[in-house]
């Protein structure tokens, strides 16, 4: 028991004198700034900034473990850092990363000789540093069109993400990583991947448990719950990258067509409409189709609870027309007036006013041209109007 | 414009009162269909440019209303006007007989001379004051206004609207006044402009509607039946008037000019946009 204490006081002691002189050994050459390998790589390591960092207290050999002495190999093995991270080092050899690099710890976390906590402001890979650090590689255009990327750092930098991180500086708004995760990030096309179509809202809703919530109850969320490939998830409206401020009118002005992508015969009979003319000129305050129809919690007409079922009706026009009544709200918005079955007096209507149309243009255009060609022949000599009127 | 005619013996065509109303109906014809036909083809690029250009769609709307109420207003002095004159002071000429718009059996015989002139099978007929095509556009802008108007106010006050129609019918109100305004900007742009303007022998503007005057060579040629009957009854001379002033057929000739020309271009632009979707 004395000798145990004795022994743990002496190599409490000793240990650090130990390490303090395998660095200053060491360093002793690397700390020549112009030391470089045969191939001219620099091999010069800052000690002050080592021994700051969050490796500080480590030992060089404790990275470079197959150094057992001086003078050692000219060519080291290269560092496992799985041999303490070992999760993180799990993660990322399952990830779209494990082979973009030969290291790809250092991609993200760099100088491997000054990494600092992830919660140090100067760290790559703190929260607010996060778009840049991806977007050395992400943003770049050679390298997404060598990979195949799409260019996502421009669109997530103009994106209402983009500017409450980076703008405005909030800890809370979603970076890279709140989406992809950081080391364990996997292709959308993975069904593990937290970007997988299935799992975007649940990746959304993490922060976003409001929108997540109404999502699931709304038609759209059914469908996806009930396994249906077409069902929209977020990012089918709200795009993955370039998210808008919904309360944006440009973004507003996008929004009918964007539900059009897929209500494409919807969309065709809107865009007939009082309402969807006057967007088209620009005009804000008019309706589109979430203004009746809603936006998350989306239910069909046959659903009692949606904000278009008939009962509702009169509460739903009435938001813009005040004084909408049960009558008023026959009108229909999406009515076809190709659809003889469902629309028979607007069919009707129409087919009216295009044999009027047919029939008088037909008619006067033949008089016109026929008028035309005579009265070329047989025009007044010296003209009627030279004198008067 | 030979200065050298001013002994010209010139014949009043139409009232002051006549000119005044197909003034105003055309200026708030042209700002009807420009706002409307810009409503109408809202997706084209040249309908966003114009809303962008007069201050957006509420300056387009506001515009499109106060021609209406205008318009309306003047449809109803000429609807009083007529009812007056031909039922409370008993002129039957108002509707029937050479110098009312009530069609005859002569126009009818009219359009089948007219047509068999065309053809180079027959002389050209003897028009009277009206000829059908002016008795058609006559009754095609009476018809177009009273469609157009009432489906128009149908979705101006459409909640008052409702209160005696189902509002289903504002679907058909929105289907047949775009239609009709469409034939209406059409027949206007294409047919008339030809017809009374553009066609030899009126080419390039027939100012007659401005002055409200025309030569005795322009009424024997034009309305040979009408001069004979003047002639015959005696009223020629009654029916003579003073030369129009200058200021008046150059006033004629630039609203003239930007009026047609406008609406050839409306003309233009609408056909592409409803044949190209563009």
């Amino acid at each position: 028991m004395r000798w145990t204490l004795a022994a743990i006081i002496l190599i409490g002691f000793i240990a650090p004198a130990v390490r303090a002189q395998q660095r200053a050994e060491c360093l002793s050459c690397h700390s020549e700034t112009t030391l470089a390998d045969q191939d001219g790589h620099s091999v010069y390591v800052d000690g002050a900034k080592q021994k700051a960092s969050v490796h500080g207290s480590l030992n060089c050999t404790d990275c470079h473990a197959s150094i057992k002495g001086y003078p050692h190999p000219e060519h080291p093995a290269a560092v496992n850092c799985g041999t303490c991270h070992s999760d993180e080092a799990k993660d990322l050899v399952e990830s779209v990363h494990a082979k973009a690099s030969a290291e790809p710890c250092l991609g993200c976390h760099r100088d491997p000789h000054a990494i600092i906590p992830v919660k140090d402001m100067q760290s790559p890979v703190f929260t607010l540093n996060i778009p840049q650090t991806c977007g050395s590689c992400h943003g770049n255009p050679e390298l997404a069109k060598k990979f195949g990327l799409a260019n996502v750092y421009a669109l997530y930098m103009d994106s209402i993400h983009g500017f409450a991180l980076t703008k405005d500086g909030l800890l809370v708004a979603a970076s890279c990583s709140s989406c992809h995760g950081s080391h364990k990030i996997l292709s959308h096309t993975n069904p593990e991947s937290r970007t997988y179509r299935t799992n975007i809202p649940a990746t959304c809703g993490s922060c976003h448990a409001g929108p997540e919530a109404q999502y699931f109850a709304g038609i759209h969320g059914q469908q996806l719950k009930a396994g249906n490939p077409q069902a929209p998830v977020c990012a089918d409206c709200h795009t993955a990258h370039g998210i808008a401020r919904v309360q944006g009118v440009s973004w507003q002005m996008q929004t009918s067509a964007t539900c059009g992508n897929c209500h494409k015969e919807n969309y065709a009979t809107y865009l007939d409409t009082f309402h969807a003319q006057i967007s088209a000129l620009g005009y804000a305050e008019t309706a589109r189709c979430w203004n009746c129809h809603r936006f998350h919690d989306i239910l069909p007409p046959s659903d009692p609870k949606s904000t278009v079922a008939p009962g509702n009706l009169v509460a739903t026009c009435g938001q813009c027309h005040a004084d909408a009544t049960v009558s008023f709200v026959s009108y229909h918005p999406h009515a076809d007036p190709h659809d003889r079955k469902s629309f028979p007096a607007l069919y009707f209507a129409a087919l009216f006013m295009d044999l009027l149309l047919l029939s008088i243009f037909s008619f006067f255009g033949l008089h016109t041209i026929l008028w035309f060609v005579r009265s070329f022949f047989d025009r007044p000599k010296g003209g009627l109007r030279a004198e008067g009127g | 414009m030979n200065q050298n005619n001013t002994n010209d013996r010139y014949y009043t065509r139409f009232s002051l009162g006549q000119r005044y109303l197909h003034g105003v109906l055309m200026a708030t014809f042209i700002g009807l269909a420009l706002t409307g036909m810009t409503l109408r083809f809202s997706h084209t690029v040249w309908a966003a440019a114009f809303a962008r250009a007069v201050g957006g769609f509420s300056a387009i709307l506001f515009c499109h209303k106060f021609c209406a109420a205008l318009l309306t207003l003047a449809f109803l002095i000429h609807v009083g006007d007529i009812t007056y004159r031909g039922l409370v002071k008993g002129q039957r000429g108002v509707f029937w007989g050479p110098n009312s718009m009530v069609p005859r059996l002569k126009d009818l015989k009219d359009l089948y001379g007219h047509m068999r002139w065309f053809l180079w099978l027959g002389p050209r007929p003897k028009f009277d004051r009206f000829a059908y095509w002016e008795k058609f556009d006559y009754w095609g802008v009476f018809w177009g206004m009273a469609i157009i108007g009432i489906s128009g106010y149908a979705m101006w006050f459409a909640p008052f609207f409702a209160r005696f129609f189902p509002g289903s019918w504002l679907n058909i109100a929105l289907l047949i006044h775009g239609e009709e305004a469409l034939l209406a900007a059409w027949f206007i742009f294409a047919i008339h402009f030809f017809n009374t303007h553009l066609r030899p022998g009126s080419f390039p503007m027939d100012l007659v509607i401005f002055t409200g005057r025309e030569t005795e060579k322009e009424l024997k040629e034009r309305h040979p039946a009408e001069y004979e009957r003047l002639l015959e009854g005696g009223q020629l001379q009654a029916a003579q008037t003073s030369a129009p002033p200058q200021w008046l057929k150059i006033f004629g000739r630039l609203a003239g000019i930007v009026v047609i020309s406008s609406g050839f271009v409306l003309l233009i632009l609408t056909l592409a946009a409803f044949f190209g979707g563009k």
